[in-house]
């Protein structure tokens, strides 16, 4: 126990309270004053911050499209059939991979005139062409898109396992009494699973919210202009490329703040579910 | 009708299955293209497939030096981890602690806690022990990120094994670390196995710590190497793409021979 307890110590409350003494300091290493708040009034009128956190909050649409889209191959493939095993370790694939190595292939299938673009361009479908990581209006939707083709898989597993868990007499008892396929998925199985659909959604809006960095700085690196930044990839810029320790260390609290909301959040609906079982 | 669908469903899945890998098959066909094959043919297949590009990549790049630095970065921060979370998951569930099932809901939420919010102090603990450049800076901050979720899955492991197990050994006299050895590592192989597999892909693909605390050339792991040269050879597409599809292919090698523990291991974090 006391190994762990002092490197949870180390690497999260002591860095928990520091980042938070920091946040309350202006200028650069070696020389902080003392500034009180005024970093977090800063941050809240800098555009770039305000943007960035925007961007996160625009990023939770993935979650949606993630959940519906894993949620319904889970319902079509929750039956035994030649080459499901082997389906579902495929659309697994993307979510192993490192987002530094994808994000490197994904900047050249999406680059203006890419590989997506010829792909249009061979399928008649020139006014789909876009510049889909320079344009400012189409960049977060491309980043959106590489994050659903990542966890997408991961989707996929989770439901068909949860599915694989809900009993088969209750399934049978409704055919029985004459419930078609949409009724069935409706009524019995997605009831059924709403638990784990739950933590789903709420791990899914954790990521988008906190630990989409890669996908940012290998895609776009924030561009165009600062089109594309995030909260993370605004605390990097100003902690470690422009020495602004205070402003970065305020808004690593903030991003804290909100992300502490979340866990709240899972933390209740993890004792509610515990509370179901027993 | 129930064979037009079962059409129907294998369609849709190819389709998916072709968008899933085709981000991997790009990286693999343009990395076998030499750069003009690949101006004149950026879609099509390789016209004279070349090896050329992972010889360019090995002898001009520090990739080798970096795949080392992954390699030691990944290990000894998987293996220090899960020692240190064994004993914690062991205390948490055989001990008579006090407060053990508050430190557990405290570690439930430390898993979810984003590293970028932690760089910042842990960046300046590092510069006053002198570790900034030094591999042990990161692995030591990776250490500490991967406890809470071994923890937790360690925990979640050990509550499934009969407590009449370990209540036998109790009253034989067998001291903690007898039984954790005996008693406890024995019957926990296939789930450490899992565990160690999805820390080693956390190390492994982790950009942001790496980019910040190893910036010298010689200290760079795979990832944070593979974004520098991004911006050097941007226009040489086959060269990056080869580089990126050879730190991929660990993964891809591991993920075919152990895929059941990649999927229980990172499908972990959705039960109880």
């Amino acid at each position: 126990m006391g190994p762990a307890l002092v490197a949870l110590g180390v690497v999260f409350v002591y860095s928990f309270v520091e980042v938070a003494h920091y946040s309350l300091y202006a200028g650069s290493i070696g020389q902080l004053t003392y500034v009180g708040f005024s970093n977090y009034r800063e941050l809240f009128i800098d555009p770039q911050f305000v943007h960035a956190m925007f961007n996160n909050f625009r990023l939770l649409f993935t979650v949606p499209i993630v959940t519906i889209l894993s949620l319904a191959l889970a319902l079509v493939i929750n039956t035994t059939f030649r080459g499901v095993r082997a389906y579902r370790a495929i659309v697994f694939v993307p979510y192993i991979l490192p987002a530094t190595a994808m994000g490197l292939s994904f900047s050249y299938i999406l680059q203006g005139n890419g590989i997506l673009d010829g792909l249009l361009k061979n399928l008649h479908l020139s006014f789909l062409i876009h510049d889909w990581l320079g344009s400012p209006s189409w960049v977060m939707f491309s980043i959106g898109s590489v994050i659903v083709w990542q966890q997408f898989g991961f989707g996929v597993v989770v439901f068909s396992a949860a599915l694989l868990a809900v009993p088969g007499e209750t399934i049978e008892a409704a055919r029985i009494d004459g419930a078609n396929w949409w009724v069935v998925q409706r009524k019995i199985l997605i009831p059924q699973i709403h638990r784990i659909i739950e933590f789903f959604v709420i791990l899914q809006a954790i990521i988008v919210l906190s630990s989409v960095f890669t996908y940012i700085y290998v895609l776009t690196g924030g561009g165009p202009g600062y089109s594309s930044g995030v909260m993370e990839f605004f605390i990097y810029q100003n902690g470690f490329e422009n020495g602004s320790i205070g402003i970065a260390s305020a808004a690593a609290v903030v991003l804290l703040a909100l992300a502490s909301v979340l866990i709240a959040i899972y933390l209740w609906v993890r004792t509610r579910a515990a509370k179901e079982v027993n | 009708m129930q064979h037009l669908r079962n059409t129907l469903r294998h369609l849709l899945l190819i389709f998916l299955c072709i968008i899933s890998l085709y981000p991997v098959w790009f990286m693999l066909s343009t990395a076998l293209k030499s750069q003009n094959n690949y101006v004149l043919n950026p879609m099509g297949l390789p016209y004279h497939p070349t090896l050329a590009n992972f010889g360019s990549v090995l002898t001009n790049w520090p990739l080798l030096v970096w795949v080392r630095n992954s390699l030691v970065a990944t290990v000894v921060s998987v293996l220090v981890s899960t020692i240190i979370s064994i004993m914690a998951a062991f205390a948490i569930v055989f001990s008579r602690a006090r407060g053990r099932e508050t430190l557990f809901r405290v570690n439930i939420a430390l898993m979810a806690i984003p590293s970028v919010a932690l760089l910042i102090p842990m960046y300046m603990l590092m510069i006053k022990f002198h570790l900034i450049n030094q591999l042990p800076s990161a692995i030591l901050f990776y250490i500490g990120l991967l406890i809470p979720f071994s923890i937790f899955f360690l925990v979640n492991f050990f509550r499934e094994i009969p407590i009449e197990l370990v209540e036998a050994a109790y009253m034989d006299g067998a001291p903690h670390h007898r039984i954790l050895r005996s008693v406890i590592l024995p019957i926990s192989g296939a789930s450490t196995v899992t565990l160690v597999i999805v820390n080693a892909i956390f190390v492994w693909n982790e950009l942001l710590v790496a980019l910040v605390f190893l910036q010298s050339n010689s200290a760079r792991t795979l990832m944070s190497g593979l974004t520098l040269y991004q911006g050097r050879y941007l226009s040489n597409e086959p060269l990056l793409m080869a580089a990126a599809f050879m730190s991929i292919m660990p993964l891809g090698i591991l993920y075919v021979f152990g895929q059941r523990f990649f999927v229980r291991g990172l499908t972990a974090g959705m039960g109880k």
